[in-house]
């Protein structure tokens, strides 16, 4: 495991770890954390030369895990949250495991992200709701987890190595 | 959150200059677009051509601009960079708008 950093401000660049197939990132919750993170992420994720199309997906589904922690699990204006991300980079693709210290999700579960009908009048259309869907259709093997006063997401994104 | 805004006849067209619609902009985005579109005549065209990455944020809140919109004005969509298109495609929102591949196509179809 590779040691989470300090609290000073989040880096541009992943920690170098012993293991090169592994990374880990941290970022304090804030309107910006997501962005932050993502950077981070994309950069760790540059020697695996990803296609465009896997780097897409992979920003896509972190984006919508972290705007729903920063939104959710931390939604209190001032709290000071940390935000962990792991990735591993597997041959059945890249693992991915989110831990954040703050609300836990309702009934303990991961929301199903199931769509709402858009044959309605146009006052109707669901303005939200898509995130979860978003992360339950692009990722693989989601898991939620609650533990030790924390939440642990997991999942895979089965990407093209080429 | 940066617009450029051109009212020709019947529509207008809002083009969007910043590279992301994301959770840190979309109210702002929202907002700015509302302010923009005040007076629009009936059709407004969102120019998405400089937009690469769009979330979940994003897309409500360009579906929160065409109900503002509606009845009145419609809002049709132009410019679809792959991952915005991709986003689009995932949720079926791409059955709720009018797209149009290019800013260009919109506007010829406009004033056709």
């Amino acid at each position: 495991m590779p040691s989470v950093h300090d609290n000073e401000q989040p880096k541009n660049a992943p920690d170098a770890t012993s293991n090169p197939s592994e990374f880990s990132i941290e970022v304090i919750s804030s309107t910006t954390a997501t962005r932050e993170a993502l950077l981070q992420v994309i950069a760790g994720l540059a020697p695996i030369g990803l296609d465009p199309e896997d780097s897409e997906t992979v920003e896509l589904v972190l984006a919508e895990v972290l705007n729903n922690i920063v939104e959710h699990a931390y939604p209190e204006v001032g709290t000071v949250g940390a935000i962990h991300i792991r990735c591993r980079h597997l041959a059945d693709g890249l693992h991915f495991r989110i831990r954040d210290f703050g609300n836990r999700m309702p009934d303990d579960k991961a929301p199903l992200g199931e769509m709402r009908s858009y044959d309605v009048d146009v006052e109707d259309l669901p303005e939200g709701g898509f995130g979860w869907f978003l992360i339950r259709d692009l990722a693989k093997d989601v898991h939620y987890s609650r533990i030790a006063g924390g939440n642990q997401l997991d999942l895979r994104i089965a990407v093209d190595y080429g | 959150m940066e617009l450029l805004v051109k009212t020709e006849g019947d529509f207008c067209t809002v083009s969007v200059q910043d590279p992301r619609i994301d959770a840190a902009v979309a109210v702002a985005f929202k907002e700015a677009v509302r302010a923009q579109t005040q007076d629009a005549p009936p059709r407004v065209i969102l120019d998405l051509t400089k937009v690469t990455f769009i979330d979940s944020s994003g897309l409500g809140a360009i579906v929160a601009t065409m109900k503002h919109l509606a009845p009145e004005r419609r809002l049709l969509l132009a410019g679809l960079t792959p991952p915005v298109k991709k986003v689009f495609e995932l949720t079926r929102m791409d059955s709720v708008f009018q797209i149009f591949l290019t800013l260009e196509d919109a506007l010829d179809a406009e004033r056709a």
